[in-house]
């Protein structure tokens, strides 16, 4: 299959073990991402706290894109997915709206119809493409590696996507699947706080000290990740979480298409592992090595 | 809970101007007329992750919006640190549509220029939008960067050591890059500004006795919906 890629502002550089490694597990699964020509911002959330009909304007225009190619936009950074998704609820709903939206787009010759579908990586891979097929590509079973499957907010809400808003269970089949342990991680869809790291970061340390002492306290070996937004907050902030409260954790985040490209035996360098703040620990290195 | 500031059954002219605003946002949420159907249960409140930071709990703004008391919800903290995590949504009983509700009153909060209890909220979100006008797509360094220096100065100091290790990863984007597009996806943006105005409500005569449920009966939002 083929699909229209809109990597979205964090994968393009910060976070990119994520935008790589979604890449190549694509592409050993013999799926053809297609890189949206001169895709823009999306907004995220923040823009949409302003002015709406800009936010969706704004939004719309990838979207206008993506159908302009004729495939399924594949979003994988979990704020892109829910604003656009968002945006096409909206369009949908309102029809002022999709009309005042098609007035803006005019004005770069665009028009867009409101169907173009939003999906997530984790949503294709587990759907489209099938844990069968997956399972055939398997180069390396995790070996009983001990897994904390971390959803977060805006993959499984607000809109009834592709998995429970409470308790989503795609991440978990799929390691299951390659031989992981699913440690009991009842935190799975807890917010990590988003943004109030930069505003309210008191707020969001907390947030995610308790994420993180949830995982340990069931013995995951790795934080698996959706989300750039979780991901960094976990990851580049572990230190400070460390000296503020005491607390010793060393917990490797990895993102859940980087742990998938290991198991597919991809090299280390093409997925990003290069780019880890957290070291993977001697497990995963040995998976790595193997 | 704040005290009700007006005398009972009458409404002042800021708290009229105020739910009117606030109203035609809550017009453009899918659902958004949910709202009226609120039964104080809670789960909101009790599912939030941040509630415990709040002033006002998001069960209680629900209640003050029926109270009459937007002033009071403009300027509480609430509606700055909400993290957007739509589990308050999910959980509704009644389906109503918290998060998005969160929004359309910062976002009256914002038109109506209340000083904020949060106001590095708003310094990050009008610092965003200057970025995506100017690039096309955000340059994350840039942000921060003017972020802090607006904000906290010794705090920009201490992010050098993750910058340093951004940059050792290569995870860092020197300098901001504009999308070609760039001057199309600015007409669309004047286009959208241009349209939002001509959206600017027209000030409707309130009569004394609109005030708790009869406020948000006598709108009829549903109603409204098509013209
Ligand atoms: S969960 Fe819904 S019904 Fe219950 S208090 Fe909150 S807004 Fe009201
Ligand atoms: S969306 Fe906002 S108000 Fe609702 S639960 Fe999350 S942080 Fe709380």
């Amino acid at each position: 299959m083929k699909y229209a890629y809109y990597p979205g502002c964090s994968l393009e550089k910060t976070q990119r073990g994520y935008d790589e490694s979604v890449r190549e597990v694509f592409k050993a699964l013999n799926q053809e991402l297609i890189e949206i020509d001169d895709w823009n911002c999306c907004g995220a959330t923040v823009y949409m706290s302003v002015k709406e009909t800009v936010s969706l304007a704004v939004s719309s225009r990838n979207l206008a894109l993506a159908q302009n190619m004729g495939y399924d936009i594949v979003a994988p950074c979990s704020s892109c997915f829910t604003v656009l998704s968002k945006t096409n609820r909206i369009l949908n709903q309102i029809p002022e709206m999709h009309h005042d939206v098609n007035e803006a787009l005019s004005e770069a010759g665009l028009n867009y119809s409101g169907n173009t579908k939003v999906r997530h990586p984790l949503d294709i891979l587990m759907n489209d493409v099938g844990i069968e097929t997956i399972q055939k590509k398997m180069k390396k079973n995790l070996g009983g590696l001990k897994i904390a499957p971390y959803y977060g907010c805006q993959i499984v809400r607000p809109d009834k996507t592709f998995d429970d808003h409470e308790n989503p269970v795609l991440l978990d089949k799929m390691f299951k699947k390659c031989g992981a342990e699913v440690v009991y991680f009842p935190m799975k869809v807890r917010c990590c706080g988003g943004m109030l790291m930069t505003t309210f970061e008191e707020t969001a340390l907390k947030l995610n000290k308790e994420l993180l002492a949830c995982a340990e306290a069931h013995g995951a070996d790795v934080i698996v990740t959706t989300c750039p937004l979780c991901h960094f907050n976990l990851e580049a902030y572990q230190n400070k979480i460390n000296n503020i409260y005491n607390t010793n954790f060393n917990v490797p985040i990895l993102y859940f298409t980087q742990l998938l490209g290991i198991v597919l035996g991809l090299p280390e360098k093409n997925i990003g592992l290069d780019s880890v703040f957290v070291p993977v620990g001697k497990k995963i290195s040995s998976l790595i090595m193997a | 809970m704040a005290a009700t500031s007006h005398i009972p059954f009458s409404m002042s002219h800021t708290e009229a101007e105020l739910r009117q605003i606030f109203l035609e946002q809550v017009k453009q949420i899918p659902s958004g007329e949910r709202i009226k159907r609120c039964i104080q249960c809670g789960s909101c409140t009790g599912s939030c992750p941040v509630s415990y930071a709040m002033d006002i709990s998001p069960r209680e703004l629900i209640a003050l919006f029926r109270a009459g008391e937007m002033e009071t919800i403009m300027k509480s903290r609430t509606i700055w640190i909400c993290a957007s995590c739509y589990v308050c949504t999910t959980r509704c009983p009644s389906g109503i549509k918290i998060t998005d509700i969160m929004y359309a009153l910062k976002r009256t909060a914002m038109e109506k220029k209340y000083e904020s209890k949060a106001p590095q909220v708003q310094i990050l979100a009008n610092l965003f939008i200057e970025n995506l006008m100017a690039y096309g797509r955000l340059h994350e360094g840039t942000l921060i960067r003017k972020y802090y220096m607006k904000m906290d100065l010794k705090k920009l100091f201490g992010m050098i050591p993750l910058a340093r290790k951004m940059y050792k990863t290569k995870r860092i984007a020197l300098f901001p890059k504009k999308i070609k597009a760039h001057e199309a996806l600015s007409r669309i943006i004047k286009k959208a500004n241009e349209i939002e105005v001509r959206h600017l409500p027209e000030p409707i005569e309130y009569s004394p006795e609109y005030v708790g449920y009869k406020a948000v009966g006598e709108l009829e939002l549903e109603s409204k919906k098509g013209n």
